[in-house]
């Protein structure tokens, strides 16, 4: 089992961490500015990470593909 | 009759057709119960992407995450980064749950714990966890749907009670294939509206700039003390707890186990972050809903009264929007409690079926029988959310749905792990799910039912962590710490499974 689970890690699977310390960090986007078209950072930089957790998962997902 | 009203049954009447049209969509043997539950597990990535869709972003989902904004501005936000750490939760774990299924014939979470950890009473506990936390998030579902009913002038019970019988009637003939083709409809129906409103709506509040300023200073960003309540700390255990627990919640491992392929759930985890984008979007709605003032007109102060803040985004509708797409809207939120109410209501079904009365009632019943007292069984459930509802019970049923999120985080240990390791001893897992059910209850009934952070104290330091995360910690250091004494002192439990049926 833990043969298994060794050869099923792969380095790309550190790349998600990004997107989770990116969301969770919050002292890091708990601000106003800069604002997008009257839109505070704390939204915007919430909303486009959503978007940037995706492509992550999809970088993952083709070098899953790919392997 | 409005043309928002005709808009509305028309399309109502619409997925009428559609639910029960349903059941002859890539027919299968319906007496058997991984075809009515979980259509053959025949359904490709687009399918289980609507599907999933339709399931985790509910109409309640969209009436009170706005709700919460239009209320409390910054602090209801966290439901986004949840909504996108969710998936990577599912990238990893999930296909393992739904290639071990498909190697077992597992219907349920509760069927694979039950063959991991050879335990009955971890299976039941599971089990039970998984339909107590579910009810109430049904009967929420109604809550919708009341409420955008009310905004289209139809008060009293018959409306919802209407809408009711006829989606027990149709999940009872198609089972999932009826909320999986109606899914279809109510996501184009929502990315309709929600494209709509993001576009007139600000620009007829004169711009997002305005928008913002009509939000109280305090609202708009989270407290600078990291660790005031609710503030930064809390804001982040809330993202992370709820993330971790939403596919736990058996109507989300019903979806994925009903796909055709492991590949399918992976490509989901990757597409289906779309919908947290507009979910993000929605959110949203609530700082437009505060700056059009829609509270103080006196014509919606009634329905303010009733359903409180969750009228925000129904008020905003018919503020901005002309009628006939008044209609739209609102049909695209109460086909979005349908397809969950169904979905939701058929997970607790094959849970009560497999795991309470095949295990301890009726152990040699027919495929046939086992199928049959699903599709019963999916009936009790819905009629008990809707006695719930008609009884006036909305405010329990909010209080519930609270508890239902730190309640199926404690399956974490037995499912989420599980799939990972054999390691974890089902006696253990199963003291390690008391402690964590009683600690996590314990907790939120500190603050009567009415929040899910509790304030740990620790040291000199006050921390305001989701009550989910931090007794589901504490759920998982009691089964590691028990693990090794029973491992060692009983004798080895039989593992259903093998390493090849999880890749």
């Amino acid at each position: 089992m833990n043969g298994q689970q060794r050869r099923g890690f792969r380095a790309i699977y550190l790349l998600l961490i990004v997107p989770i310390v990116a969301q969770l960090w919050v002292p890091f986007y708990n601000r106003a500015e800069p604002s997008f078209d009257g839109v505070p950072f704390f939204y915007w930089y919430q909303i486009l990470w959503v978007a940037l957790t995706a492509l992550c998962l999809f970088i993952v997902y083709r070098a899953d593909a790919a392997k | 009759m409005s043309a928002a009203l005709i808009v509305f049954i028309a399309l109502f009447a619409g997925v009428t057709v559609l639910g029960f049209y349903a059941s002859r969509w890539r027919a299968g043997d319906m007496s058997q119960l991984s075809e009515w539950g979980l259509g053959g597990r025949r359904f490709g990535s687009l399918i289980t992407w609507f599907m999933l869709g339709g399931d985790l972003y509910t109409a309640y989902t969209f009436v009170a995450v706005p709700a919460l904004i239009f209320a409390g501005g910054a602090v209801g936000f966290f439901a986004v980064p949840y909504a996108a750490i969710a998936y990577i939760v599912m990238y990893f774990a999930f296909p393992r749950l739904w290639s071990v299924a498909q190697a077992k014939g597992y219907v349920t979470g509760a069927d694979f714990v039950r063959g991991r950890f050879g335990s009955r009473t971890l299976a039941l506990a599971i089990a039970l966890t998984g339909i107590v936390a579910t009810m109430p998030y049904i009967a929420l579902q109604l809550v919708g749907m009341e409420v955008v009913l009310a905004g289209l002038g139809l008060h009293g019970e018959w409306p919802v009670i209407v809408a009711f019988v006829v989606l027990a009637a149709y999940t009872y003939a198609s089972g999932i294939r009826a909320p999986a083709m109606i899914a279809v409809v109510k996501d184009i129906l929502i990315y309709a509206t929600v494209i709509a409103a993001v576009i007139v709506i600000p620009a007829e509040l004169g711009g997002y700039a305005k928008m913002f300023a009509a939000v109280p200073a305090k609202n708009l960003l989270l407290s600078a003390n990291p660790f005031s309540n609710p503030g930064m700390f809390s804001y982040a255990t809330l993202a992370l707890g709820s993330a971790l627990a939403l596919f736990l919640y058996p109507h989300a491992a019903t979806g994925v186990m009903a796909a055709s392929n492991r590949g399918a759930i992976k490509r989901n985890a990757v597409a289906l972050p779309a919908y947290s984008l507009v979910l993000g979007l929605i959110a949203l709605l609530g700082f437009m809903a505060l700056a059009a003032g829609v509270k103080a007109m006196p014509q919606y102060a009634d329905a303010f009264r009733t359903f409180g803040n969750n009228f925000a985004v129904p008020a905003l509708f018919l503020q901005m929007f002309p009628g006939w797409f008044v209609g739209v809207a609102f049909a695209a939120i109460a086909i979005g409690a349908l397809v969950p109410a169904a979905i939701m209501s058929i997970a607790c079904a094959n849970l009560f079926t497999r795991n309470i009365y095949r295990e301890f009632f009726r152990p040699n019943c027919s495929p046939e029988h086992e199928s049959q007292v699903a599709k019963i069984a999916s009936l009790f459930v819905k009629l008990g959310a809707l006695i719930f509802i008609l009884e006036g019970q909305s405010k329990t049923a909010i209080e519930l749905q609270l508890l239902g999120g730190i309640w199926i985080i404690q399956t974490l240990p037995s499912i989420l792990i599980g799939l990972y390791s054999r390691w974890l001893n089902g006696y253990a897992l199963s003291i390690g799910w008391v402690c964590g059910m009683s600690a996590g209850t314990w907790m939120a009934a500190q603050s009567g039912f009415k929040a899910s952070v509790y304030v740990l104290h620790i040291g000199s330091l006050a921390l305001p962590c989701y009550a989910a995360l931090s007794s589901v910690l504490l759920n998982i250091v009691v089964s590691a710490l028990l693990s090794p004494i029973f491992n060692a002192t009983s004798a080895p439990r039989d593992d259903a499974t093998v390493a090849e049926d999880y890749l």
